[in-house]
């Protein structure tokens, strides 16, 4: 609730916000919203010669290439960027706190072990990494989700690892074990809680990465297969007509990058809201 | 320093090993079958067969890892599935053209970077500053491809100033440098931007200007130098996330790179070639990374004490 009310005090926040509540009511609510099915290939959904309308009234966005209805396409898309980004950054961040937790908890082997190989997949190309493995894996939807959440952890371990070195040094960590307090307790007793703000702000951020992601890979036609529609294969199916068409290729586009803009926006503003001492950095 | 470099050479060799096991593995592990996708699909069996064993591909995967490895310790990058040709003589060839767009696109945003950066510092709270505190997120949710091909709509098919797509004359390398340019370049300026206000809040920029400089003199002679470390780190960084997100831009400008390469290789399951840009681009990473860390001493003496 603090941190609500903190950020409607910003106004980049605040808008950000507002954009993020709107996706999701129109992701949520496609169906009751759509004016036509987003599969559906209209007969007067072209032009006499076969090529896409632009907006009008009919159609609030114009059409696509097969006759179909962008607004309600872009709707549909909605859930699609939605569904990857929770899943693939959920994923993500769950292995990333889960590894930054133990490498940074555990010393000797096993921890630097473990931090080795964060090291490692850090010095891996993880976009060409992406794409190799979504071109090779015949992509579905949970595929995607499951690629991007493959590349996206490594960041996320990282840091918690840092924090976690931090908090294991202090003194109600000494004097707890003092206690008598078993490892299982200090982790998630006393451990965890204190990286909570750390996941809310990835889960955050990375959501945007996660859509910048899997529109990049469906742009290429390694991401989402259509028929499904994701923001990104809208793209991918209209890219070769852009010239002719170009509202097919840049309404998309710019709400790509809006929803991207504002999870970035609200990420950045948690950031300086639940952790005081970054407020003003970089 | 000597010792240093030693170590940190050592550890970018264990990390390429690193690298190149994990590929492997991956590429191995994948349902992709390279011997069917050169064989075709009306191919029998036995064709299918004997392609396998003529690539090797029939051995244990620890058989195959060990001759890859010991290809890759005399630099021998493997023979290209579907080109028949040397894989390291592929990416010498193609690496020039990436290298090209790689420098523009850094220089661009070096250069922008900068330069909104100053400014955003000098006017605190001005329109430059909130323009460079809105365009460095806007920079880096921006999807790239959007960003190449709007700018190919405006510059080239609607302005028609510069071509669609190729390579050759520096024309062409104007909107890929652009695109990759552009959109980091908030970022660099944000990073200047704090440095610089830290920077022009210390003792001896209040001293210079005490002596009675002119703000021109103290801003770009006193106070920039001292601003432009984390620059360095940033263009280390870069270095590696060009090579990686290369793909995308050589795709939409038709750019002759290792990127473009290496999307031929996996529509082919080539894998010689996608294992080599794979390593390539992890080189490249490391290397950015060694590269910050051996110039920031050079550029700052106060590192060098340390």
């Amino acid at each position: 609730m603090e941190a609500l009310k903190a950020m409607v005090r910003q106004p980049a926040a605040l808008f950000g916000l507002i954009v993020v509540a709107l996706v999701v009511f129109l992701a949520v609510a496609a169906p009751l919203i759509a004016p036509y099915s987003p599969d559906e290939q209209m007969f007067d959904g072209l032009t006499l010669e076969g090529a896409p309308l632009p907006p009008s009234a009919q159609f609030l966005l114009g059409t696509d290439t097969l006759g179909r209805d962008l607004f309600s396409r872009l709707l549909y898309g909605a859930r699609t960027s939605l569904v990857i980004g929770l899943v693939a950054n959920g994923i993500a961040v769950t292995i990333g706190l889960l590894i930054g937790i133990l490498s940074g908890y555990m010393r000797g082997i096993v921890g630097g072990a473990l931090m080795r190989f964060t090291d490692l997949m850090m010095a891996f190309p993880a976009l060409l990494l992406a794409i190799v493995l979504a071109a090779l894996l015949r992509p579905s939807l949970w595929i995607v989700a499951m690629v991007i959440a493959l590349v996206n952890w490594v960041q996320v371990a990282r840091i918690v690892y840092t924090e976690t070195r931090g908090l294991v040094e202090r003194d109600f960590i000494l004097a707890e074990r003092s206690l008598g307090a078993g490892h299982g307790r200090i982790l998630f007793h006393h451990i965890l809680p204190h990286l909570i703000p750390t996941a809310i702000v990835w889960g955050t951020l990375g959501i945007a990465t996660t859509v910048l992601l899997e529109a990049t890979l469906s742009f290429l036609g390694i991401g989402v297969q259509p028929p499904t529609p994701s923001w990104g294969n809208i793209i991918f199916e209209s890219q070769s007509y852009f010239q002719a068409a170009p509202w097919l290729v840049f309404i998309p586009g710019a709400v790509i990058l809006l929803t991207a803009l504002s999870f970035n926006l609200v990420g950045d503003a948690l950031r300086d809201i639940l952790d005081p001492t970054q407020r003003g950095r970089g | 320093m000597v010792f240093l470099l030693l170590r940190r050479l050592v550890q970018t060799a264990l990390i390429l090993l690193g690298v190149a096991a994990i590929t492997f593995l991956l590429l191995y592990a994948l349902p992709a079958d390279p011997a069917r996708m050169i064989a075709g699909r009306s191919a029998t069996a036995q064709t299918v067969a004997n392609i396998r064993r003529e690539l090797g591909l029939d051995q244990p995967l620890l058989v195959q890892f060990w001759s890859y490895l010991q290809g890759l310790f005399q630099g021998d990058l493997g023979r290209s599935y579907a080109q028949k040709t040397d894989v390291g003589a592929l990416i010498a060839a193609r690496l020039p053209a990436t290298l090209i767009l790689m420098a523009a696109g850094i220089a661009v945003e070096v250069v922008l970077g900068v330069f909104l950066g100053v400014l955003a510092a000098v006017r605190r709270g001005g329109f430059v500053d909130r323009f460079v505190m809105m365009a460095s997120f806007v920079g880096v949710s921006a999807p790239q491809f959007v960003a190449a091909l709007l700018l190919l709509y405006v510059f080239a098919v609607t302005l028609a100033w510069f071509p669609m797509s190729g390579f050759g004359t520096p024309a062409h390398v104007v909107l890929p440098a652009l695109t990759l340019g552009v959109l980091g370049a908030g970022w660099y300026a944000r990073m200047v931007r704090s440095a610089m206000i830290d920077v022009l809040n210390q003792d001896y920029v209040r001293t210079a200007r005490a002596k009675g400089l002119s703000s021109a003199r103290i801003i770009f002679r006193h106070a920039l130098p001292n601003a432009l470390l984390p620059i360095i780190a940033m263009i280390g960084i870069d270095i590696g996330q060009f090579m990686s997100g290369v793909v995308v831009v050589e795709a939409v400008y038709g750019w002759p790179g290792i990127g473009q390469l290496a999307w031929q290789a996996i529509q082919q399951v080539d894998i010689p070639i996608i294992m080599g840009v794979t390593l390539v681009s992890a080189l490249a990473i490391v290397l950015g990374n060694l590269l910050a860390d051996i110039l920031a001493p050079l550029v700052d003496p106060r590192i060098r004490a340390r």
